[in-house]
Order: structure tokens, then C-alpha cells, then sequence
């Protein structure tokens, strides 16, 4: 039994044209047993950050909390807004912080940076358990999905989608993953960030 | 001469056979017939099945240390696993009703698969540990039971055919058969169920079910079960208590197949997706109550907590 699956959950986020999505599914298990089809993993950090936290489901809570604390703590003292890119070495630290005793959590970060002449570009970012972080340009995934996620997003995504069609990719990609994952699915939720706003929205998924 | 050159001639089946046994060492006689008419069970040419086994100390520790046991999953070979089966008795036959996933690990291998083995048209066997094993012993025992037919001119009892596969698996105790199943049918004496499995254990009963999802499908079972059920209710209570299951077990789910069995033998219901039970229900069938199995759609609207159909989701697109 690995701890990592012992309750379940995924977790993706994609790249597109000025925008990105992050999609979760909705599951908490005990381990085989499904316990709750209404279990978040998906956190808001700023207007232009969202958190996803697969793994471990005590730790989800946890971190949820911690990460909201260092956010606002950052705030406060810098007196500006935190960047997507600052957020990801953020969570990587704190996560290192525990390299003898980690949380059990694969954290996928999305968000839209600042550039200097003013505009957003698209950011994603995910880390491994104890904070090595992976930039990547098309998209991130974690959780026990994982290996069938990047399965059907190396056959789905593609360049410059426009939100709509981003929404649509990475809807697709989730949904059509977690039904091959005995672990996750039971709903999903799929989050798009615009430079001007956040589409969220739940979707039905298979419920075995 | 002619029989000299058939028997050194290196091109005839016969010729074929006969280096095969000088490779393997058989003693057996085989004859031609045997020649495409053993439906695919080719070791079974001399009466007996005979496995290769691997040329090691302990064949049955060695497949052990290689393959997946419930003690250790983290082993390499992963064979399916994962299910949930039942099977009833009730004034009105037999119902057989079964979830269709197959899982290797985590990863869902299949969600198509036959879980009900159709031994001949009164005997059907459920399938729930090693696949292969199910599939492969049961239509065996469909051979066995064909053969006894036709010896004795009189169709085999649930009985009798159960403890032929209790004996057979039993005598490969300790070597790695992994199945749990069920024998149902009509005889002589009416509709029977026999529980079967891999450990040698045969038990009669009125009421099983078998696999990681069992306990889920006893749940609904138990509550619902009478003996003087009508064969509409029957059916409505197999479906929904293997909905159960595939709802909330991980390594269960995907599609429900339903079979009755009466007197002229048993018939197949239907193939009911579980998410479809979930959402919808089973459509206009039978037994149905009408709406879908799951709670939330059950009783949407009619709690505090429960927000009425439509606020929650976009829909599948």
C-alpha cells in the first residue's frame, strides 16, 4: 500500500493562448472505498494563482492552510502581489522544508504572470513531493492518474488553444483518464484563467 | 511403402505430432481427430490436461514470487483482479448478475469484460479472482459436463457439476489458482446455487456474492431479499446491488450484465452502464422505480444540503 494512494485524486493543468486551466476530479477515497464525491483539490491563492493539491488527503487540508498563511504573509510584507513564478519556488521551499519528513502531496500550480510591457503570459509549474519543481511550456500532472493523464494529453493538447478550446482539451484529458484510474474520478472540476476571468465549472463524471 | 513414406515423410500432421512427442517426451497416443476438434483446448488431446511447468525447485513458490498475491502488490506481473458477483434463488429461478471491470493494479484493464461464464444452457458460473482461471476451468467444466450428457443421456446436476470443479481445483491446491465462483442453474431439484472457490471450499446456499465489492452488494442484497420476490423485483434488486458495488468499490463498476435462470434454462436480461444507473436508471425496464440509483439524484432537492437538479454541472459534453 503506498501512501500516495491511499486516498486518490489527480490533478492537470494546461497551457494555452493567454490563458491557462487546471482540472481536478472530485474524489476521496479510503482506499478502495469511495468516502466522498465532493472533495476539492483546487485552491484559489490569488486572483491570478490556483493550487492544486493531489496526494495525501490530511495533507491537502493542511497545505491548503499553510500555503494561505505565506501567501498573505508575503503580501502583507512586500506589499504587492505575488507572482505565479515567486509562488512556485514558494511552495518548492516549503516542501523542502520537510525533505526528512515530507507531506505527501504532488502540488500543480497555474497562473498568469506579469510581463514588463504589462501583459499576462501563461504559467504552469508542478513539483515532486519534496519541491523539485518542473516548468513546463504544455502542461503538468500529478496524482494517481498521473501516467494515464500524460497519456491522452500528449495525444490532446496542442499550441495556442483559445479558452473555450482549452477548457474543452483539458475537460477531455481528465475525464478521459481518471475512468482508466480505479483511484480518481467521481466528478471533476475544470478552472480557466483569463487575464480578465476565472471560468469555473463542475462537470458530471462516471460515478463508478 | 506407402505407410514407410507417410511415417518418415517430414511434411504430414501425423509427422508433426510424432516430433512433437519425441520433443516433449508424451507417451500418449494421439489421433488425428484430434486435429481441430478440441475447441482450442489443445492440451487436453490426452483426456487429461497438461501444464508445462517452469524447470525450477518449486514451480508453485517460484510463480508465487513473480506474480501478484494479495500480500504483495508490488510485484511486477500483475494479474486482473478486482469484482463483485452475486447470485440468488427465489421463487422465480435464479438471478446472476455481475459488473463487467478488470483491474491490474490501479489502472483499469478492461471494462468490457464477460463475468458470467455460459457453461451450456443451464448452467451458467461467475467469474470473480484470476481471470484466466475462471475462463479456462469453467469452459472445461462445460466439456465435462457435455461428456456426462452424453454417457449418461440425463443433463448433469448443479450438484454434481459444482463438485467437479471443487474436486479439479482442489487437487491444484497450493499452486497459485486464484477463483471465486459461482455454479448456478436448474435441475432436477429445482433452481441451485453452488459457491465454489480456489481454496477447495463448495457450499449450497441461497444467496452470494463474491469479490472486492461484495460487502457494497450484500448490503442492498439483504435488505431487499425475500424468497417470494417477483422475477421483475428479482432482477430490479440484482441490478441495483451491483450498482451499489460499482458505485462505491474502486475496482469495481463500469457495466452490470443480468441473467435469470428458469426451468427452460437461463436467459440474459441486459447490459446496464453504471454511471447511466447512476444518473438515469435503468430506462424502462421491468421492476424499475423510474430515476437514477445514485443519492444525490435521489433526493435532489429535498434536503438542505442538496441543491435541485441542474444547479450542479455542465453535463459530460
Amino acid at each position: 500500500m503506498s501512501i500516495m494512494e491511499y486516498n486518490g485524486g489527480s490533478v492537470i493543468a494546461m497551457v494555452g493562448k493567454e490563458c491557462v486551466a487546471i482540472a481536478s476530479d472530485l474524489r476521496l477515497g479510503n482506499q478502495a472505498l469511495g468516502i466522498s464525491s465532493n472533495f476539492q483539490k483546487i485552491f484559489q491563492m490569488t486572483d491570478r494563482i490556483f493550487l492544486g493539491l493531489p496526494g495525501l488527503a490530511t495533507d491537502v487540508t493542511t497545505l491548503k492552510e499553510t500555503f494561505r498563511f505565506r501567501v498573505n504573509m508575503y503580501t502583507i510584507k512586500e506589499e504587492r502581489e505575488l507572482e505565479p513564478e515567486t509562488f512556485a519556488h514558494m511552495v518548492s521551499s516549503a516542501l523542502y522544508e520537510r525533505r526528512f519528513g515530507p507531506y505527501f502531496i504532488e502540488p500543480v500550480m497555474c497562473g498568469l504572470q506579469k510581463t514588463h510591457d504589462g501583459s499576462y503570459k501563461p504559467f504552469i509549474a508542478a513539483t515532486d513531493l519534496i519541491g523539485c519543481l518542473n516548468f513546463a511550456k504544455d502542461f503538468v500532472v500529478a496524482g494517481t492518474a498521473s501516467s494515464k493523464l500524460f497519456g491522452v494529453a500528449e495525444g490532446l493538447w496542442e499550441p495556442d488553444l483559445e479558452p473555450e478550446d482549452l477548457f474543452e482539451t483539458c475537460a477531455q484529458t481528465l475525464l478521459n483518464a481518471v475512468d482508466r484510474d480505479a483511484y480518481s474520478g467521481w466528478g471533476a472540476e475544470v478552472y480557466v484563467l483569463t487575464k480578465d476571468k476565472v471560468i469555473k465549472r463542475t462537470l458530471k463524471g462516471r460515478m463508478d | 511403402m506407402n505407410s514407410f513414406l507417410t511415417r518418415y515423410s517430414s511434411t504430414t500432421p501425423e509427422a508433426d505430432i510424432r516430433k512433437a512427442k519425441e520433443l516433449y517426451g508424451e507417451d500418449e497416443d494421439f489421433s488425428e481427430v484430434m486435429w481441430g476438434s478440441t475447441g482450442g483446448f489443445g492440451n487436453l488431446a490426452s483426456g487429461v490436461p497438461m501444464f508445462k511447468l517452469p524447470s525450477v525447485q518449486d514451480p508453485s513458490s517460484f510463480l508465487r514470487m513473480h506474480t501478484d498475491d494479495h500480500a504483495d502488490p508490488s510485484c511486477r506481473i500483475k494479474i486482473k483482479h478486482g469484482t463483485t458477483t452475486l447470485a440468488f434463488r427465489f421463487q422465480g429461478g435464479v438471478i446472476v448478475a455481475v459488473d463487467s471491470r478488470a483491474t491490474a493494479g490501479s489502472y483499469v484493464a478492461s471494462g468490457t469484460v464477460k463475468k458470467v461464464i455460459e457453461i451450456n444452457p443451464y448452467l451458467l458460473g461467475t467469474m470473480a479472482g484470476g481471470a484466466a482461471d475462471c475462463q479456462y476451468w469453467e469452459t472445461y467444466l462445460g466439456i465435462q459436463c457435455r461428456l456426462h450428457e452424453l454417457r449418461n443421456r440425463e443433463r448433469i446436476s448443479v450438484a454434481a457439476a459444482s463438485k467437479y470443479l471443487s474436486n479439479l481445483v482442489y487437487s491444484y491446491k497450493g499452486m497459485g489458482l486464484s477463483m471465486g465462483t459461482m455454479i448456478c442453474g436448474w435441475d432436477k431439484t429445482g433452481p441451485a446455487i453452488f459457491y465454489v472457490d480456489s481454496d477447495g471450499t463448495r457450499l449450497k446456499g441461497d444467496l452470494f456474492s463474491v469479490g472486492s465489492g461484495s460487502t457494497f452488494a450484500y448490503g442492498v442484497l439483504d435488505q431487499g431479499y425475500r424468497w417470494d420476490l417477483t422475477d421483475e423485483e428479482a432482477q430490479e434488486l440484482g441490478r441495483r446491488s451491483i450498482y451499489a458495488a460499482g458505485h462505491r468499490d474502486a475496482f469495481s463498476g463500469n457495466t452490470v450484465n443480468l441473467y435469470h435462470v428458469k426451468q427452460d434454462g437461463w436467459k440474459f436480461i441486459g447490459n446496464y452502464d453504471v454511471s447511466e444507473l447512476h444518473y438515469n436508471g435503468p430506462g424502462d425496464v421491468p421492476g424499475a422505480t423510474g430515476g437514477g440509483y445514485g443519492y444525490d439524484i435521489r433526493v435532489a432537492g429535498r434536503t438542505s444540503t442538496n441543491a435541485p437538479e441542474g444547479e450542479a454541472g455542465e453535463g459530460q459534453a
